[in-house]
């Protein structure tokens, strides 16, 4: 006797979904195809939001479609609106949002009062876990919109103090399902403010780890959430999530060298490097020979940083080097991977800037051709091209670079004398061939442009 | 019959190796997608949420649950249209990169 209820419908379109977002991110491992499975995986995701109406029991469904509304068109309307250069934030925020709602997901399990269980358990662990995503998220949200400073907000025996806060919380949770409810307010707070005080001290440069760090930590309280709901789609979905963020937040670390603990817990960039001076002086050039120097080049490599983004140069950027090509000049990118404020964020300001992506270079993909190039542009990067990380003492030290000293010459674009967001002095700026172009990168850039413009073919 | 706690447990393992392979072979290029889509999926916690919502019968319940559907929504809706946004652009450069 074969038996076939709603349910079993429900769960094989969560089957189907979860298979959906697999392929989804399986397709995202080339450009041609990522489009399609990101579509095809939307698809599914509204699907199974739909079938979930039919679950039997489900009440207050006029909320549910209200709370779906309301939160779908905030979300929609932002999402369209906001400029590539905001992205970061955008994606910090919206992760956030999925923290939030698997912590409250977790809460209304442990309402139901003390619960000694692995249900109960996980409500905790996905409780806190999802708590601490989300305010982590608004304030990394807060910091690259510019409405909190982004340099690492430090006081005494910050690390000691966070540690007590998430132990508190952690005991608060365990008295949760052990005792009595009236722990559940301490919980959620002590959860939120650990996940409020761990991401002060973190700087802008480390955002790329810590957004990565925040999605696999949604993911991890998703799966819990579906674990203890028994959503075999959430455990899917979260797990999924967890494992890939994980990998994303590894990489991000290693491309700076330094694990994941040192990027949470070491304040980077609040101190200064102190007893070393680098021999020789910053030598300044103008536009007009920069320009020059170019157009009689055969290769240039453009090596572009986190203040491209700030001067929203990136169009001027793909101007000038259209005028390159033009001329017979190579023109290549250099990206490094944390280069900006989240992993990729350089190869979607170029692209959106109409940069064909097989112009765009991985640092092991263009660090050979640095000895053969004529010219290297660095555009607003600083920590990323500092041949401090060679040199041993350097709070830099092993941290692997694009190595655009080995250039014929280097161009420094840079708003002032400044250092870098570690506040490390740049040794690149005092080699016998770098000079330093001053000023506004979309202004310098412009500059460059009219000159070669001004030029005779 | 093996137990539901432990037949959850494997088809977690799984998936965690599952995404580990997928992941890896993702090029730097795609990065930021890749982060914003997988923001995306954790978006079904929008199912968990309903799920949470429409089984709540105190007030408490229903209004933490109605606040994690507006979040779950906005987590949906925001990483798919931004994920989308990005996938666009790198399908736009393709295309220039071709002849006239």
């Amino acid at each position: 006797m074969i038996s076939f209820s709603i349910t079993d419908a429900i769960e094989g379109v969560y089957l189907l979904t979860v298979v959906f977002f697999v392929l989804g991110l399986q397709r995202m491992s080339s450009p041609a195809t990522a489009r399609s499975g990101i579509v095809a995986a939307g698809v599914a995701m509204l699907i199974a939001t739909l079938v979930t109406f039919l679950t039997p029991g489900l009440s207050n469904l006029l909320w549910i479609a209200a709370g779906i509304a309301i939160g779908g068109s905030l979300g929609f309307v932002a999402a369209k609106k906001v400029a590539m250069t905001d992205m970061p934030q955008m994606v910090a925020i919206y992760n956030g949002m999925g923290g939030g709602a698997a912590a409250g997901i977790a809460i209304v399990e442990l309402l139901t009062g003390p619960n000694f269980s692995t249900t109960g358990g996980l409500s905790v662990a996905g409780g806190l876990i999802g708590a601490v995503s989300f305010s982590g998220s608004v304030i990394a949200f807060l910091k690259l919109q510019g409405w909190m400073r982004q340099r690492p907000i430090t006081y005494p025996l910050q690390q000691p103090t966070n540690l007590i806060v998430l132990g508190a919380a952690i005991v608060a949770g365990a008295l949760v399902v052990s005792y009595s409810g009236m722990f559940l307010l301490p919980f959620v707070l002590l959860a939120l403010g650990f996940g409020l005080l761990m991401t002060l001290p973190i700087g802008g440069a480390d955002m790329p780890v810590v957004i990565s760090l925040y999605n696999a930590l949604t993911g991890i309280a998703v799966a819990m959430d579906g674990f203890a709901l028994g959503n075999y789609a959430m455990v899917v979905a979260g797990t999924l999530v967890g494992a890939a963020g994980s990998l994303l937040t590894l990489v991000m670390a290693k491309a700076m060298n330094r694990s994941i603990s040192n990027v949470l817990f070491s304040a980077f960039g609040a101190t200064e490097e102190t007893g070393t001076t680098i021999a020789g002086a910053m030598k300044p050039i103008e536009a007009d020979d920069v320009a020059v120097m170019m157009a009689y080049a055969q290769k240039v490599v453009i090596a572009p940083g986190y203040g491209m983004a700030v001067a929203q140069a990136q169009g001027k950027v793909k101007e000038l080097a259209d005028l390159l090509e033009a001329r017979g000049v190579a023109v290549k990118f250099a990206i490094h991977p944390v280069a900006g404020r989240m992993p990729g964020h350089m190869n979607v300001l170029l692209a959106e800037a109409g940069v064909p992506y097989d112009r765009l270079f991985d640092r092991d993909e263009i660090n050979p051709e640095f000895p053969t190039a004529d010219v290297v542009l660095v555009i607003g990067a600083n920590d990323v091209v500092n041949p401090a990380a060679r040199r041993a003492g350097s709070p830099l030290q092993g941290m692997p670079i694009l190595d655009v000293d080995q250039a014929k010459n280097v161009i420094v674009l840079k708003r002032g004398q400044g250092k870098g967001f570690a506040g490390i002095e740049n040794d690149l700026f005092y080699k016998d061939n770098a000079r330093m172009l001053y000023g506004d990168a979309q202004a310098t850039v412009g500059q460059l442009i009219q000159s070669l413009k001004a030029m005779k073919e | 019959m093996i137990s539901t706690t432990w037949a959850v447990l494997y088809v977690a393992v799984l998936a965690a190796f599952a995404g580990y392979e997928v992941i890896r072979r993702v090029p730097v290029l795609l990065h930021t997608p890749l982060m914003s889509g997988s923001n995306f999926i954790h978006g079904i916690v929008l199912v968990g949420a309903m799920f949470a919502l429409g089984t709540a019968t105190t007030l408490p319940e229903q209004i933490l649950g109605f606040v994690a559907v507006v979040m779950g929504a906005m987590n949906v809706t925001g990483g798919y249209v931004v994920t989308e946004r990005i996938l666009e652009i790198f399908d736009r450069s393709k295309a220039k990169k071709g002849p006239p």
